[in-house]
């Protein structure tokens, strides 16, 4: 019953997307408040009935209703009740429910929170906003209904797959999914501006927030997703350049390239057309995202034909929504018209130079993901396109982008003086100087590119310090000075500098973990010990236990520094007899600050001996600890008040401000 | 969302009753420095039954096969090349994670560069045509006066 009224709630939260498609498009063009004003009602009714059905499902799957095809599919009695939640989204039809859940939030916020927006506009992008939902509500009923019973209940269901079974990946999709979408609210605001053909600086001021938001997710949730990777696929790599990662990467890159041009519009009101033209192609590469993923095309050309439906369905989605759009925007684009002027050497050719290397490197990851695919399509020539390629040509498209960061922020808008900005990043050159001798004195040639690595991290996080050294003018060196411009200051150059900030200590992670870091791989018997960059494993032998629905053979370290106990590891293997004694790997890690000590069991061999491979990552966490950070910075911009209000903060305290 | 690759790979890995293991013990040679080109020649190939897998990070038999094969060929005295080439020469270029150049990856290898290009043009024309139309204004220096107000705004306003 329960699953019947989820089908029934879906089914109406189409009828009434279906509404909300045409009513207040049609309000909009002939100035009818009523019609637009329905489209405010309809889009939290959507919410309120894709929220049901989410629930419905949510509900199957906590009371094991094995009637339900899915249910069966993906769960398992005795499994964990989190992991009943979570395998809600851990297949293709939950997590495509979940995607629409998303996109029914976001329209609901902008039909409660939109109250500043002008009234056309917002009846436009709510109209745009179902156009997306109901392809996607066609897409669940028709290919990929959740709620599918089955004509004989089996008695237990056949449990999720067990590397899903992990807290990391529990929150990972939902994070993923609720950037992916957010960037949709930037394509319908883009959409309806094409449709009024009319743009100005407050329009990026609407839009940034929703971006922000979008972006802040995505971050979080591709960190997670790598760390998820790190920790449980069990080789210690964090970034494999895997399609699936790819697809993730792209609408990020993009995303980023978006929220600074956002910036230029809504400050001096220029790059207009360019900004339209991103928030277009942030979504479409998010599209392309769930397309690749949920087609099984990048598995094989070959496996697209195994569910032709699927991937048909979403592909006329694809291309109705791209090239639709598109469309538009080659014939609505040349009436937008253009804004401030700005001098080659300014704030905004900054941000365009940002753009340009950001897109560069969003291209040269969308041809190396889809060259292959395509190839075989028109030669039938096979080759793979792997992480030495994107390693080759992503990194040295980062490298001027990251130089540049610091610059970015100090540059005046218009016409900026690029020799005054070098002279007051000395400092920050300094830093990153004495930081790059140091590693090329510890290393000498034994690793090239670590000196740089390092010396180009320590100078874009200088750069932000430097920053905000100047905002708050630390050199006046009065407390009180400081404190007042400190709080002066507006969030969302904070955000700024923080995001900024992050970038360095990401890179840091990056340089050292794959410059230091050290591997081995051993057999050994109980009471041998193992030693990695001064870390003594001793293994004491093995221990088996039962888990909720796995049995577990976990390997007893003690982990010793200097003769001293300092932990414990227990890598294991898990088998899971609900799936056929499927098993997975857990690796143990042993962290101290911010570096890692990991290790992964292996195979038992017929000598008693256990293969294990040990790592040491040094400061490896940073990697992910700035991305988080990265998201803090995109926070602390979100709570600025002129983002929230849409409006500028009283006179008397700007005079209080140093310009921006 | 990297779970639906590593999925099939898992089941790829499971096909073969025991999951094996990336690169053993038994496989590592004692000679430390071929042992290090064998890891890097293995970085770059591919484990042609996985999804994006290098043979050195697979736990599928087919890349311990390969790994063992690197390591007979660099133990029989072969250079890196000759190795790769071998491998190309009887596995395809299939086996390669970094496509060679050639025609039919040019657009691969040329796309970064040719679009980096390509937006340096297109900003630089637009700026050409915008500034052709309307020129940049030039700003006159402040005059005595003029800074005399601004220094005297300044201090008013940062005391």
């Amino acid at each position: 019953m329960i699953a019947e009224l989820g089908h029934y709630a879906l089914v109406l939260a189409l009828a009434l997307a279906l509404i909300q498609s045409w009513s207040p498009v049609i309000g909009a063009r002939k100035g009818d408040v009523a019609l637009m004003k329905l489209a405010d009602s309809t889009a939290v009714a959507q919410f309120v009935f894709v929220a049901l059905a989410f629930g419905a499902l949510t509900a199957c799957y906590v009371m094991s209703d094995f009637s339900v095809a899915n249910v069966y599919e993906n769960s398992h009695s005795q499994m964990p009740l989190i992991y009943k939640f979570t395998s809600v989204w851990g297949n293709h039809e939950g997590s495509m429910l979940l995607w629409v859940l998303i996109l029914a939030i976001f329209g609901a916020l902008v039909a409660l929170f939109g109250a500043n927006l002008p009234a056309t506009l917002k009846a436009n992008v709510l109209a745009v906003q179902s156009w997306i939902a109901s392809a996607f509500y066609l897409f669940i009923l028709f290919t990929s209904n959740p709620f599918r019973r089955l004509a004989e209940v089996p008695v237990e269901g056949r449990d999720l797959n067990p590397i899903l079974q992990d807290f990391g990946l529990a929150v990972h999709p939902p994070m993923l999914y609720l950037g992916y979408v957010g960037f949709s609210i930037a394509f319908s605001f883009a959409v309806a501006a094409l449709i009024e053909g009319r743009i100005d600086a407050a329009w990026a001021r609407w839009v940034r927030p929703w971006t922000l938001l979008a972006w802040m997710c995505l971050t979080v949730g591709i960190a997670m997703g790598s760390y998820w990777a790190y920790y449980e696929l069990g080789w210690g790599g964090w970034w494999f350049w895997d399609p699936v990662e790819n697809a993730s990467l792209m609408p990020w890159l993009a995303g980023t390239a978006l929220l600074h041009s956002a910036v230029v519009m809504e400050k001096r009101n220029s790059l207009k057309v360019w900004t339209i033209l991103l928030a277009i192609l942030t979504f479409s590469l998010s599209l392309i995202g769930t397309f690749l993923v949920r087609s099984g095309v990048l598995t094989s050309v070959h496996t697209f034909s195994t569910d032709p439906a699927r991937g048909l369905f979403i592909l006329v989605i694809l291309m109705v929504f791209i090239g639709g759009s598109l469309a538009l925007f080659a014939w609505r684009a040349p009436l937008l018209k253009q804004g401030g002027l700005f001098a080659p050497i300014s704030r905004e050719s900054a941000l365009v130079f940002n753009n340009l290397f950001l897109a560069t490197a969003c291209a040269t990851v969308f041809v190396g993901t889809l060259y292959p695919l395509v190839l075989e399509m028109l030669t039938g020539d096979k080759i793979s396109v792997g992480a030495p390629f994107f390693n080759l040509t992503f990194g040295p498209l980062f490298v001027p982008l990251l130089i540049a960061v610091p610059f970015g922020p100090l540059l005046a808008w218009k016409r900026g003086d690029l020799y005054g900005v070098a002279q007051r990043l000395l400092a920050a050159c300094a830093v990153a100087m004495v930081g790059l001798a140091a590693t090329f004195a510890f290393e000498g040639t034994r690793a090239v590119f670590a000196p740089f690595g390092i010396g180009l991290a320590l100078f874009v996080m200088a750069g932000a310090i430097t920053d905000i050294a100047e905002r708050v003018d630390l050199r006046s060196l009065s407390l009180e000075t400081i404190g007042r411009r400190a709080a002066g200051m507006p969030r969302s150059s904070w955000g700024t500098a923080v995001a900024h900030f992050a970038l360095g200590i990401t890179l840091l992670g990056i340089v050292c973990a794959s410059t230091w870091g050290s591997e081995r791989i051993v057999a050994l018997k109980p009471s041998q010990t193992v030693s990695i960059s001064g870390y003594d494993l001793s293994f004491d032998g093995m221990v088996s236990r039962d888990g909720s629905n796995y049995r577990e053979t976990a390997a007893h370290f003690t982990v010793r520094k200097a003769g001293s106990v300092i932990g414990v590891m227990e890598p294991s293997k898990r088998t899971f007899p609900s799936r056929d004694g499927m098993s997975t790997t857990e690796a143990a890690l042993l962290t101290r600050g911010v570096s890692q000590v990991y290790l992964s069991l292996g195979d038992n061999n017929a000598d008693g001996s256990i293969a294990v491979r040990l790592y040491h990552k040094p400061l490896v966490l940073l990697i992910w600890l700035g991305a988080l950070v990265m998201a803090l910075g995109g926070a602390l911009s979100l709570s600025d008040r002129r983002l929230r209000i849409g409006a500028p903060k009283p006179a008397a305290r700007i005079l209080a401000q140093p310009a921006e | 969302m990297v779970w639906s690759v590593r999925f099939l790979l898992v089941v790829l890995a499971l096909l073969d009753a025991t999951p094996l293991y990336a690169v053993q013990v038994d496989e590592i040679l004692p000679d430390p420095a071929l042992e290090a080109r064998a890891r890097a020649i293995s970085h770059d190939l591919r484990c042609m039954v996985c999804q994006n897998q290098s043979i050195d990070d697979s736990e599928a038999p087919l890349a311990r096969d390969l790994r063992l094969l690197v390591r007979e060929r660099l133990k029989a005295g072969d250079s890196d090349t000759q190795v790769v080439d071998f491998m190309v020469a009887r596995y395809g270029e299939f086996v390669l994670l970094r496509p060679r150049m050639s025609w039919h990856t040019a657009i691969l290898w040329g796309a970064p560069l040719t679009i980096l290009i390509a937006g340096f043009l297109a900003i630089g024309f637009s700026v050409l045509r915008r500034s052709a139309r309307t020129p940049f204004p030039e700003v006159a220096k402040l005059s005595e006066a003029e800074q005399l107000k601004l220094s005297a705004i300044q201090k008013s306003q940062f005391e």
